[in-house]
């Protein structure tokens, strides 16, 4: 398998992981979900940086944000599939 | 050094504790005491001081908690000898009898009616005497299932739940039933995956205390101090850089260090030494680095697994503390201070099985005498835990 450029937890994850430095914009991307080892092909529609999540289906605000097959908060703006999901759109629900 | 893959070649102490180090420690009862105890590290060539900031006016659960710590340093099986430096001689003598009853050499020296000068001279005197008992002790061979291995992650970010917190889970899965002690901890970094963790004790029993000790902590330190919603302090100001956008998310990625397997058996208060015998622990404990591994060393582990992605690069003055890392951006720019890359596994070259032998085989190796990145590079954080304000 070539080198992927995002991880998913779980298969019931609405976001990855990048996991490459310097990811741009455009890139057809290879993702891999760790739990079945299953793939998915993906176009990053900004540059995400290392470490930082990618929307993998179309997100709506309020929508749950699902990672390691579990809920990590809210979407409180938009994110369409290929979007960057971090502070600036998730938050936590508990505070 | 002749030691098999399930073997190691450790100290063995006077209580049959097995150490990893071989340390001779001057250590203050107070924050007073430090510049004797520097003094004598100075002087004394194989001891090391350990100076911290507290000790005085203390009360308490607080209190107890200082002595614990105190007393559990001394202990610990990496320590050879101690040297105890007060200012007075009662709470001097608490340390010494404490340590004591482990049955390996300490002496306690009070400054009050001495000074620092004649303190420091006998003091030194006694600590060169126990550095020449010391480095003749001998490394024998001792089983790996002897070992206590605590954990706790720093600077964190995604690539730990990925990578290098699931390759210590990986490690616990084969070293616990071995019949290993192992610790972890970081109360204020389980909230978001609490019930997860509830589901991890051993018994509904444990859970509950486990679940006492959350919401004690949620009541008395975060519902009672803070003044917003604590997010300029979970996730860290790193963690948001490393792409962590919600405490549910960090404390997800934390619990991975407990592997798929393992179920904890007992609940500790700080720095409390676990006495139910081999299996993993939990431990209350703050979540900052050097604060929460004092603790651990002061219950007396010995090796330390410490899973960093944006590159926490804390150590421990008497327990080896193993930086492991899947970050390639980390590795690239800050390679020195990690033990154990495991940047493979984002790249899918490395499995976490292989992944958690390699972490295996560098447990081995720090306790048979590999100095870590944390100790070649001179960390030797020792920090206190305050429960409150002194008097």
């Amino acid at each position: 398998m070539s080198e992927p450029q995002f991880l998913v937890h779980s298969p019931k994850d609405n976001v990855g992981v990048v996991v490459i430095e310097g990811l741009e914009s455009g890139t057809d991307m290879l993702g891999v979900i760790t739990e079945n080892d299953t793939t998915i092909n993906l176009k990053s529609e900004h540059d995400i940086p290392i470490g930082h999540k990618v929307a993998i289906t179309d997100l709506k605000e309020g929508d749950t944000i699902i990672k390691y097959g579990v809920d990590i908060g809210k979407m409180v703006a938009d994110a369409a599939k290929g979007e960057h999901v971090h502070v600036h759109n998730l938050k936590t629900k508990r505070w | 050094m002749a030691s098999s893959n399930n073997t190691f070649m450790g100290y063995r102490r006077e209580n049959g504790r097995v150490g990893v180090r071989n340390h001779v420690i001057i250590l203050p009862v107070d924050d007073i005491s430090n510049a004797a105890c520097e003094a004598v590290g100075n002087n004394i060539k194989g001891t090391m001081a350990l100076p911290h900031s507290y000790g005085r006016l203390q009360f308490g659960a607080d209190l107890d908690l200082h002595f614990r710590t105190m007393i559990g340093t001394g202990a610990n099986p990496n320590v050879a000898a101690v040297i105890v430096i007060g200012i007075e001689p009662h709470w001097t003598k608490t340390i010494v009898d404490g340590i004591a009853k482990t049955g390996k050499p300490v002496t306690g020296f009070s400054i009050e009616q001495h000074g620092d000068l004649e303190t420091i001279a006998t003091a030194g005197r006694k600590a060169k005497e126990y550095v020449h008992w010391a480095t003749e002790l001998q490394r024998e061979e001792c089983e790996m299932s002897e070992l206590w291995v605590s954990t706790k992650c720093g600077e964190s970010d995604t690539t730990t739940g990925l990578g290098s917190c699931p390759t210590v889970g990986n490690m616990y899965d084969k070293l616990i039933p071995k019949g290993i002690y192992g610790c972890f901890g970081e109360t204020s970094e389980i909230t978001g995956a609490e019930h997860i963790c509830e589901a991890r004790a051993a018994s509904p029993e444990i859970g509950k205390k486990f679940m006492d000790t959350f919401n004690a902590y949620q009541d008395d330190v975060i519902e009672a101090h803070k003044v917003d919603d604590l997010s300029d302090s979970q996730p860290t100001k790193g963690n948001i850089e490393g792409g962590l956008t919600t405490i549910e998310e960090k404390a997800l990625g934390n619990l991975e260090k407990i592997g798929r397997d393992c179920t904890y058996i007992d609940v500790l208060e700080p720095a409390e030494a676990p006495e139910k015998g081999a299996g993993l622990y939990y431990m209350d404990t703050s979540s900052a680095a050097a604060e929460c591994v004092t603790l651990m060393a002061a219950a007396g582990y010995v090796v330390h697994t410490f899973p960093t992605g944006q590159g926490n690069i804390v150590g421990n003055p008497i327990l080896p503390v193993i930086k492991i890392s899947a970050n390639p951006r980390t590795l690239r720019t800050m390679s020195e201070h990690i033990d154990v890359d495991v940047t493979g596994i984002l790249k899918r070259e490395m499995t976490l099985d292989t992944a958690g032998d390699a972490l295996i085989e560098m447990i081995r190796r720090t306790a048979n005498g590999r100095v870590t990145a944390a100790e070649a590079l001179g960390h030797k954080e020792f920090v206190m835990t305050k429960l409150y304000r002194s008097a």
